[in-house]
């Protein structure tokens, strides 16, 4: 039984999961602390 | 705890390194199912992962409904979502295992089913919180996460205690791994739970930064109301 190409398909699908959630929360991160800066700003104003 | 954090982090990254040696190159290939077999080293570890925050956020809910605590439910959103996406990977790679091993994708076999179930109840726990915004959302998200729960002891069980497609388990009740299969097992599950809270832990913390963003604009308008309401006084005084 060859499964090498299921194999390396089930790897890749795990990685390529884990590697699109880990960017959505750098994404959140980077767009909160920028909202949470803007209204330090405002607030200053 | 930044520090913890990086070092988390850091043991984390070794370790999947080292896991994917493990699985990829050290472990031997398995007779019957050849290659295939060595997604288990991933489909077993996520799927542990997965019931582990599961857990996590059943008491998470239950220290909310007793305590009202923030962090509580902070932690209950953060563990679901991060379960989902380790469950995501089980429904994933448990049918890239099967196309060749038993020459279907999926099949409504007991363990897939209830495996099927559980993530359906925590995308619906998910969808609760996001689209429902009263105050009574994190109590109704809290109940139904412990109903939620109640499918995991059932989706661990089902193949001791009904007849199923899905392997018997490789460890306790009479199953066994060859002794290099279970190193690359052991190092794939702890590479995985480490992950699991590395990455529970970040989404704790977006959920918290969240919260602080929603207050801080909730402050914000407050305080422009306030000034607006003042501004305008004089002038209502002026039409009287």
């Amino acid at each position: 039984m060859n499964g090498i190409k299921f194999l390396f398909a089930a790897y890749i699908a795990t990685w390529a999961i884990h590697g699109g959630y880990l960017l959505h929360l750098v994404r959140g991160f980077k767009r909160l602390r920028g909202e949470l800066k803007e209204v330090g700003k405002a607030k200053q104003q | 705890m930044k520090r913890a954090f990086s070092i988390l982090s850091f043991v984390t990254a070794v370790l999947l390194v080292y896991g994917l040696y493990q699985a990829l190159i050290a472990a031997p290939t398995e007779r019957t199912m050849g290659d295939v077999q060595r997604i288990f080293y991933y489909h077993v570890p996520s799927a542990w992962t997965a019931f582990c925050l599961f857990f996590t956020n059943l008491f998470a809910s239950i220290a909310y409904l007793i305590w009202k605590n923030a962090k509580a439910d902070a932690l209950a959103v953060a563990s679901a979502e991060v379960g989902i996406v380790f469950c995501t990977i089980v429904l994933i790679t448990g049918p890239i295992w099967a196309r060749p091993v038993w020459g279907i994708w999926w099949t409504w076999d007991i363990r897939l089913t209830t495996t099927l179930v559980l993530w359906l109840i925590y995308v619906a726990y998910l969808m609760l919180r996001r689209f429902s915004d009263t105050a009574q959302t994190p109590v109704l998200a809290a109940v139904l996460a412990i109903f939620g729960a109640l499918d995991v002891p059932l989706v661990y069980f089902s193949i001791w205690f009904f007849r199923t497609q899905h392997p018997q388990p490789v460890m306790g009740k009479g199953g066994s791994l060859a002794p290099a299969m279970l190193h690359a097992f052991l190092i794939n599950l702890l590479a995985f739970t480490c992950f699991g809270i590395m990455v529970c832990w970040s989404r704790y913390r977006l959920e918290m930064l969240r919260r602080e963003v929603e207050a801080a604009h909730a402050m914000e308008s407050l305080v422009g109301a306030e000034t607006s309401a003042k501004a305008s006084l004089p002038l209502s005084r002026s039409v009287r």
